[in-house]
């Protein structure tokens, strides 16, 4: 009989289904960047979602799946088709590239559910959007959503030449007076400063694109006056390489050495153990995994994790950070 | 010192601090009766800040308003009452810009009302400073009629609007500006303990 | 699936009952013979055949006397529903949530017929028929939210996800257990909760936020709370406390049995897609100590929870005067057997009293 648990004392973070998609299109935008749309697999609509939502993409290369968050940049009001746009980076783990080179129309792959770790905070009069190359996509949902109820919003867009600059010419035939566009190789720089300057009470701040882009505008705005709770921003930080460690598992009793080119994550799920997770990123917290046992070193490059908790080693975020030394024992 | 060390409590009775500096294009500074003290006191560490400095003040039969006038704030006013300066209050919130950092120092009653204006601009609470001086009477709103009862120093009270025998509870909310009164005698009427003095 | 509506009242004659579904499928929230907070989620997916858990809002046999008691709360305080400026979007959201939910699982009940944004939306028992445009609020009577709570039983709770937390920042509250939304709208997850007590000590609060906060679209989930009321009074606000506090003292050994109530929350919590914002509906079950008796494990175990509950939570939960009294009815109901773990009642299993 199928009875509610009723004391559980460890909730489990519910998974939600999984959408099985095709892709129905792959459109080169330059040459870096691709956007790739699918349709729901056996046809029916797409769960509606909140602007700056991203989903978490289930790819089989060969017999390894990939799993990378991307930010959704289509219409949340189009229940048919979820677009993602993705930037090649030759250096990275071969996700892009993966998508870029092999993938084809007619794939097939699996999308989570949508996830929002950057929404709007409705409550704004005005919405001030700072984005740096591929960190445009988020803002391209959150710029639909807010045009279907008429809402106020600015965008000062930094690419680093015109080839370069995707979705340029629709922002700004569509809103010419709202978009605002800076090329690298005219050095125009978005002067921070005096667009901060003036702007009116209740305005909130959005960046995102490259880590030095984040940096920048969050110290710039902390140092003019702007509060903490006004300034937003989504990094997703992509799990770094690094020495193989070694990693028991104590309630699964398993162990297992993370490779050089995997995180500790993907080890942990290699085993077939699956701690939740909604972005991958070191940003949502849901990974966190306590330490039981450690003689070595954290190399710790999460955003969650409080600094107390970084340097006492009672806490490490599986999905992007690491551990170098001889004992590593996770309650997992 | 006028401060006042309020007893831990529960986490929805707000907690003041020491107005510090910080960095902006403009500063806000709203005191009444003592808190004009902390003012005061962050000019004396921070002179400079005063050419870009707004100062309200409502004296409530102290007598900082010269002192602070010394201060050479950009902007000086003193109002009869936070009710006569309210008006003057919302206009320079709704008028302001970004980059604007407010400080509150006084009474729980006027530091309350002039955060939730700020709030209502629309500027996140968690950045404006606020630092007690002075009375610790509250602003107390009676759950039943919605009266709010001012400068409340007893515990229980008479609501001033319907006149019910009330709780005080050390339940806020910023949004009312108020802590919360319930009845104290709803289950043996009559019964009302006789009043003690808040934090006595 | 007929369902027959009761004709009955939450207040002045309380002709409430419950026919012997309502008892046999009540939430009894205890699965020990003590009790002590937890976080106690779980899936909100199902649950066994016509159980509350069964359908994403349950719809019983008092659904159409707690519409009545609904609106005649808010005709004398429409400060029980209100929404923030900003809570619109997750007002559409939640109407959408249960109108599609209810016109799904409710089919002879309920019906939702959507052509592009042009909605047409049945409520059979209620006898409500309306068109309007999804979106646009100058096509209803009401706000969404307030419109779709008319219609639906619990309370509503319409929570804003910003900075890492929960802002309780719209919400219907007509049936609440002593706890004013005018007061606490605005407040987030750790400040509404100020007030219980022990909880935070234990950090529960911090482990349910980041759960609630990693709650996606389609995997709701749900828990049990549960207090006590005098009489099936289901208006017991902190607004109306002075009229009816009184009646705590209104019981006696004679009429504890059928004034004396159980009451359990079904709390649910639901993602909603395009505010992100999350909604955590409360829904109130109540059954009286006599018919709770009537099922022999249930009868020896809440004995057995009530006078051994910590005196904090006797007293927060606003029955401490009235337990001894409650004591000396329930124990006439233990026989000082075990009893098995979990909540259902098991009654082909379970002996019956031995006294």
């Amino acid at each position: 009989m199928n009875a509610p648990a009723p004391n559980s004392t460890a909730p489990k973070v519910v998974g939600a289904e999984k959408i099985k998609v095709v892709v129905s299109a792959i459109v080169p935008l330059n040459n870096l960047v691709t956007r790739f749309e699918f349709k729901r697999a056996g046809g029916g609509q797409f769960p509606t979602f909140s602007g700056g939502a991203h989903t978490v993409v289930e790819m089989q290369d060969g017999d390894f799946k990939r799993i990378n968050p991307y930010s959704l940049m289509s219409d949340p009001a189009d229940r048919d088709t979820y677009a993602i746009s993705v930037r090649r980076d030759d250096q990275g783990r071969g996700g892009s590239l993966f998508l870029h080179q092999r993938v084809q129309v007619g794939a097939t792959m699996t999308l989570s559910s949508p996830v929002n770790l950057f929404s709007l905070d409705l409550r704004a009069r005005k919405h001030l959007f700072v984005a740096g190359g591929i960190g445009i996509t988020p803002f391209m949902s959150q710029i639909k959503q807010l045009d279907a109820v008429h809402g106020n919003w600015e965008l000062h867009y930094s690419c680093r030449n015109p080839e370069l600059g995707s979705y340029v010419d629709e922002l700004t035939s569509k809103h010419a007076h709202s978009v605002n566009v800076y090329y690298d190789d005219k050095k125009q720089l978005i002067d921070l400063e005096n667009l901060l300057d003036g702007q009116p009470i209740g305005t909130h701040l959005y960046v995102c694109g490259p880590k030095g882009m984040i940096d920048w505008v969050r110290t710039t705005a902390a140092a003019v006056g702007w509060p903490d709770a006004h300034v937003h921003h989504e990094e997703f930080l992509a799990p770094q390489p690094g020495k193989p460690f070694a990693v028991r598992l104590a309630k699964s009793g398993l162990s297992v050495e993370v490779g050089e080119h995997e995180s500790l994550l993907e080890a942990i799920e290699r085993l077939g153990v699956e701690p939740p997770y909604l972005c991958r990123g070191g940003a949502c917290g849901q990974c966190e995994t306590d330490v039981l046992e450690s003689e070595g070193t954290f190399i710790h490059r999460d955003h969650w994790l409080e600094d107390d908790e970084k340097s006492s080693g009672v806490k490490i975020m599986p999905c992007v950070s690491r551990f170098e030394g001889k004992t590593l024992v996770l309650d997992r | 010192m006028s401060a006042f060390k309020f007893p831990e409590s529960i986490l929805s009775r707000p907690v003041y601090g020491i107005l510090e500096p910080r960095p902006g294009k403009s500063h806000l500074m709203i005191s009444d009766a003592e808190g004009a003290e902390a003012i005061l006191g962050l000019a004396v560490r921070t002179p400079h800040l005063m050419a870009n400095t707004h100062i309200i003040f409502i004296p409530n039969g102290t007598k900082f308003g010269t002192k602070l006038q010394a201060l050479n704030p950009a902007q000086y006013y003193e109002g009869p009452s936070y009710a006569a300066a309210l008006s003057r209050i919302q206009r320079v919130l709704s008028d302001a810009a970004m980059g604007l950092q407010i400080y509150l120092a006084g009474t729980e009653g006027m530091m309350g009302q002039a955060q939730n204006e700020a709030m209502q601009a629309g500027y996140d609470y968690t950045a404006i400073q606020t630092e007690h001086r002075g009375s610790v009477a509250r602003r107390m709103q009676c759950v039943h009629c919605k009266g709010i009862t001012e400068d409340v120093i007893i515990d229980p009270f008479k609501c001033s609007h319907c006149g019910l025998n009330l709780f005080v509870r050390d339940h806020y909310s910023r949004r009312i500006a108020a802590f919360q009164g319930v009845c104290i005698d709803a289950e043996n009427p009559g019964n009302v303990p006789p009043s003690t003095e808040l934090y006595s | 699936m007929t369902i027959q509506f009761n004709d009955e009242t939450f207040r002045d004659d309380y002709s409430f009952s419950n026919s012997q579904r309502a008892k046999d499928r009540f939430p009894f929230p205890f699965h020990e013979d003590s009790y002590m907070y937890s976080i106690n989620m779980e899936q909100h997916q199902g649950g066994p055949a016509d159980s509350i858990y069964e359908k994403r809002f349950d719809v019983d046999e008092h659904y159409l006397a707690e519409m009545r008691d609904r609106a005649l709360v808010l005709a004398d305080d429409p400060l029980r529903c209100q929404s923030l400026p900003h809570m619109t979007l997750a007002g559409w959201d939640l109407l959408e949530l249960i109108m599609v939910s209810k016109s799904e699982d409710y089919p002879e009940l309920f019906e939702l017929h959507r052509n592009g944004s042009k909605w047409h939306w049945i409520n059979k028992p209620m006898g409500i028929e309306d068109h309007f445009v999804f979106m646009d609020e100058t096509t209803l009577p009401y706000g969404p939210m307030e419109y779709i709570t008319r219609q639906t039983q619990g309370d509503f709770c319409v929570l804003d996800q910003r900075e890492d937390n929960l802002w309780m920042d719209a919400g219907m509250v007509t049936t609440q257990a002593d706890w004013s939304l005018d007061f606490d709208i605005g407040m987030n997850f750790f400040e509404w909760h100020a007030p219980v007590p022990l909880a935070h000590e234990k950090g529960i609060f911090k482990r349910a936020l980041k759960f609630l906060l990693s709650i996606q679209q389609g995997a709701p989930a749900r828990r049990l709370n549960w207090t006590m009321t005098v009489n099936p009074l289901l208006d017991t606000s902190p607004e109306n406390y002075h009229k009816w506090g009184v009646q705590k003292n209104t019981l006696t050994p004679e009429n504890l049995g059928s004034k004396q109530h159980l009451r359990v929350e079904l709390q649910t919590f639901f993602r909603l897609p395009r505010s992100n914002g999350l909604v955590f509906p409360i829904r109130c079950y109540l059954m009286s100590f006599q018919d709770i008796m009537a099922k022999p494990k249930w009868g020896r175990r809440l004995h057995r929870v009530v006078r051994d509950l910590p005196e904090e939570l006797a007293t927060y939960k606003g029955f401490i005067d009235n337990r001894p009294m409650m004591l000396d009815f329930l124990a006439q109901y233990d026989d000082g057997l075990p009893t098995s773990f979990g909540v259902w009642a098991d009654e082909h299993s379970e002996p019956s009293l031995q006294k």
